[in-house]
């Protein structure tokens, strides 16, 4: 199981029968395909869409269905389409259970930034900025570290911020850590890891919590 | 009252260089690919577009962009266009991102006759600066402007010649705004109906708010990722 798939699978765990979830681009689409048996969530698309389904095959992919990443998707029963203002007041206005999304870094007081390099990199917020003021419940997934070993839980986050303290949890193939007023708090880590081998690959000062636990990913469904 | 033109072309010839222009799409869904054609046809300049995205390299807005028509841009998400990225990073084209909610809703606000308004998004990042913020109960807010186009360009699926359009899954996105904010709206269509033809309940954008309807010559409707990420059915 790649660590990707590990962080997927763990934050699927999380959902709750009835919930309204955001998945952002990239590795948090991935998490779709670990939802448990007997949870029913719907998955919103900020371009406009409620109750997105899995990917098509490419006889039934139509140009006029796609998810925020441009990726051609279906539909599931009781699906609605609605246009960007709407999609968007549902996300502002505090109805979305859940926001997942990517990051280029995360620090202490829960600040994000995954928009933007300067001078480097000329992408776009996209509505990354809208999920993480809008959802109830912002969690970060992403790879622990920097494909070169640098860390991305920092003190303080050097990249243009995406929003500030609006993160609640960051889970990475390492551990989950839920971020709070004082500060960083490891609440599991990955079987085989303890608590200084995670601290030891991160720049963040971690609170090792007194019910550290071991980071189960759900069997494959 | 008839407001079918019958050509892209037609539709677009009094546009001049230098206007506003909104741009109806997400990515290169429901995006009015027949106007943007007409337009580079016409090779105007110094346009001031907004539209969420720009487009592709070879594609949609990034047939303007190619042909050097555009001065400046707003929207939330360029990533797929490398050449405007070496533009503005160059410093030739002056790009003003803001996040996709906050641009949905300054579009609708000014179809809406409402002249700014306030949101939490953005607050502490570059969006907010130069900004007025104002705490309203517990939480801090920013205040953000109406946005208002000369003209407006459209995608929608079908209509009828009194401009009543509805749209068809998620080809819709901004255009129902952008048709409501602008001097001028400019519809394309795929499909031309008699009025009374679409169910009236059925009807996203009346047709108040569209002054020009034509049907697309064609559509290429490409879609932009193929790429399917692991996992199934959700």
């Amino acid at each position: 199981m790649t660590g990707k798939e590990r962080i997927a699978r763990r934050i699927a765990r999380e959902f709750k029968d009835g919930y309204y979830v955001n998945l952002g681009i990239g590795l948090p689409t991935m998490i779709a395909g670990f939802i448990p048996a007997g949870i029913d969530v719907m998955f919103q698309s900020e371009n406009g869409m409620l109750g997105v389904g899995g990917p098509p095959t490419e006889e039934q992919a139509d140009p006029d269905l796609i998810n925020a990443g441009k990726q051609p998707v279906t539909e599931i029963p009781g699906c609605s389409f609605f246009a960007s203002e709407e999609s968007f007041a549902m996300i502002r206005g505090g109805h979305m259970d859940m926001s997942i999304l990517g990051a280029m870094q995360v620090d202490e007081k829960g600040n994000l930034a995954n928009w933007t390099i300067p001078g480097k990199m000329v992408k776009g917020m996209g509505g990354a900025m809208d999920l993480v003021a809008g959802a109830r419940r912002v969690i970060v997934a992403m790879e622990h570290q920097t494909k070169d070993g640098g860390s991305r839980i920092l003190k303080e986050c050097t990249l243009p911020l995406t929003g500030q303290s609006v993160v609640h949890d960051i889970v990475t193939e390492l551990c989950w850590i839920h971020v709070t007023p004082e500060g960083l708090v490891l609440t599991e880590v990955a079987e085989g890891l303890d608590a200084a081998e995670v601290q030891a690959r991160t720049e963040a000062k971690l609170i090792v919590s007194p019910e550290l636990r071991v980071m189960t990913v759900a069997a494959a469904v | 009252m008839n407001k079918v033109v019958q050509s892209a072309d037609e539709a677009v010839a009094d546009i001049s260089s230098g206007s506003t222009i909104m741009l109806g799409g997400f990515g290169l869904c429901g995006i009015p690919e027949n106007l943007i054609a007409a337009l580079v046809r016409r090779r105007i300049t110094g346009l001031h577009t907004i539209s969420n995205n720009m487009g592709v390299d070879g594609f949609g807005m990034g047939l303007m962009l190619e042909a050097g028509m555009i001065a400046s841009h707003v929207g939330s998400y360029v990533g797929e266009n490398r050449r405007l990225e070496t533009l503005v990073l160059k410093g030739e084209l002056d790009l003003t991102l803001i996040p996709q909610g906050t641009l949905a809703e300054r579009i609708r606000a000014g179809g809406a006759g409402i002249p700014a308004f306030y949101v939490p998004t953005g607050l502490g990042t570059v969006v907010a600066e130069g900004k007025e913020t104002r705490k309203i109960g517990d939480r801090t807010y920013v205040l953000e402007q109406a946005l208002h186009a000369d003209v407006a360009l459209i995608k929608a699926w079908k209509g009828d010649r009194l401009g009543n359009l509805v749209y068809r899954k998620t080809a819709r996105n901004f255009n129902p705004a952008m048709a409501t904010a602008a001097e001028l709206t400019i519809a394309e269509v795929e499909e031309l109906v008699e009025p009374g033809e679409l169910d009236p309940d059925h009807i996203v954008t009346p047709g108040i708010y569209v002054n020009r309807i034509l049907v697309g010559a064609s559509y290429r409707k490409p879609i932009e990722s193929r790429f399917i990420q692991s996992g199934g059915a959700a």
